[in-house]
């Protein structure tokens, strides 16, 4: 059953940490701030999700592991928030480049 | 395990690192908020994953203040961004 677990653990964090990068590259190759915002908060907030989805057998308990969703939760509601206001804030200015 | 998860996150803090370098190059202010947003994303994977494989819970509450706080930027930066005009008009509508 541990077996199983570590499996699971180390297929979520791969592909977690494949997200991260997906994130990096898009940060790097899109050409204005509006898409690189798409890129950086849609992708890292899925990557997270993926990671602490796959901590999940890893944490000590169901507190624990009740704790690290709730940290995803956190990240991924203020993830939304702020995408909009800072959205909101590069069409105030105009377009930057 | 723990040498797998100590892995994981050296890659995803080069990634975030590697992110951080190019967005810190660019000129606009928006592209700075946005690296404390990667930042924030970031260093809470990192912090999740490095408390899983030492074995420490209470980095977990590191990751917890690090999500907060970046939050919390990034609404202070909006604010001080949109500036003064809507700073008067919130004074205008009678705040």
């Amino acid at each position: 059953m541990k077996l199983a677990f570590d499996i699971f653990t180390v297929f979520a964090v791969s592909a977690g940490a494949l997200f991260f990068l997906a994130g990096t590259v898009g940060l790097i190759r899109f050409p204005d701030s509006l898409t690189r915002l798409h890129a950086l908060t849609k992708v890292d907030n899925l990557g997270l999700g993926l990671i602490v989805l796959g901590l999940l057998p890893q944490a000590n308990g169901v507190f624990g592991a009740l704790k690290l969703v709730s940290i995803w939760l956190l990240v991924q509601l203020s993830g939304a928030i702020v995408t909009q206001l800072i959205a909101g804030a590069v069409r105030q200015r105009g377009p930057q480049q | 395990m723990a040498s797998f998860l100590f892995g994981a996150a050296g890659f995803v803090l080069t990634m975030v690192a590697l992110g951080l370098f190019v967005i810190l190059q660019r000129p606009a202010e928006v592209d700075h908020m946005m690296a404390a947003q990667l930042l924030g994303t970031g260093g809470v994977a990192i912090l999740v994953l490095l408390a899983a494989a030492t074995e420490t819970p209470p980095i977990v509450d590191v990751a917890l203040l690090l999500a907060l706080f970046a939050a919390f930027a990034a609404v202070a930066f909006v604010r001080s961004a949109s500036g003064s005009k809507s700073e008067s008009q919130e004074t205008a509508s009678g705040r």
